[in-house]
């Protein structure tokens, strides 16, 4: 593959003719190698899906070229792009069949109580249990209907969040603005409940190794 | 379906350290290639766009995307 530049990349792929089909090849190539590591871990992924990937990568970095700002090596920057469109397929495909029912469980249900932390002294199990009572309480009582749906359905249930905003009627950043709001209220709650940052933090850090 | 203990820990984690501004996911990944390759070069990437680092702290649809990007960056690299 030829070594390009940033300038020399942007270039090499504005104008139809040999010289963009020769950067296109080599982009796609080097975006199905870079997509074979960032895919490793998920066995499903098949190399078919990759050259998919790879090619809708290639259009939204064609189409994308005037937003490239030559902040980042231009091989990272579509990368990125490569790697959004292979998780948004995933995600895509994990939760197709999944509605929104199960996040109008009730919180009492999905945190449990009591809470069984073998690494916990007795003082600091004390302390999250009476933490996650209140995260409880809170989750209940403080968030709006659709904070409360957004909040059960991706950070506790783990769905997708472009089902969740599809199911919801919104986009995913109106949906993390939701969740953002949904947690500054949790955060309030626990702090007027009397429980400082630290406090939360401590019970519930990580078991030293 | 009860949440396994990690998940709790992390899930109380992220409520207690919000801040009071956050970017969403389109100003995160708008940024994100810069943040991998600063990462990438050792430099410190928090410091530089710590909205990017708060938003991964926060959002583990584009953590798991970063982490995928970076992984894929450092081994080719």
């Amino acid at each position: 593959m030829v070594e390009r530049s940033n300038w020399r990349w942007t270039a090499d792929l504005s104008e139809p003719g040999p010289v963009r089909d020769a950067a296109l090849d080599d982009l796609r190539a080097e975006m199905v190698r870079g997509l074979s590591y960032a895919m490793a871990r998920h066995r499903e992924v098949t190399d078919a899906d990759i050259e998919d990937f790879a090619q809708e990568a290639l259009l939204k970095v064609l189409s994308g070229l005037p937003s490239f700002r030559g902040e980042s090596r231009f091989t990272t920057w579509a990368h990125k792009i490569a790697v959004h469109v292979a998780y948004t397929e995933l995600r895509r495909r994990r939760w197709r069949d999944v509605g929104l029912d199960e996040a109008a469980a009730p919180a009492s249900g999905l945190l449990p109580q009591p809470l069984t932390d073998p690494s916990a002294q007795t003082e600091k199990h004390a302390m999250q249990q009476e933490i996650l009572s209140a995260m409880r309480r809170a989750l209940s009582e403080e968030l709006t209907d659709r904070q409360y749906q957004a909040f059960i359905a991706v950070r506790i249930m783990g769905m997708s969040m472009e089902q969740v905003a599809r199911n919801m009627n919104t986009n995913r950043n109106a949906l993390y603005k939701l969740l953002f709001d949904a947690r500054r209220k949790l955060k309030r709650s626990l702090l007027t409940s009397g429980f400082s940052s630290q406090d939360v933090l401590s019970a519930f850090a990580d078991a030293a190794v | 379906m009860e949440l396994d203990l990690d998940t709790i820990k992390r899930i109380v984690r992220e409520v207690i350290t919000t801040r009071s501004d956050e970017i969403d996911c389109g100003k995160c990944f708008d940024e994100l290639d810069r943040f991998a390759d600063l990462v990438l070069a050792g430099k410190n990437a928090a410091e530089a766009l710590p909205m990017v680092q708060d938003h991964l702290e926060h959002c583990p649809e584009c953590r798991e995307e970063f982490e995928a990007l970076y992984e894929a960056l450092r081994t080719m690299d």
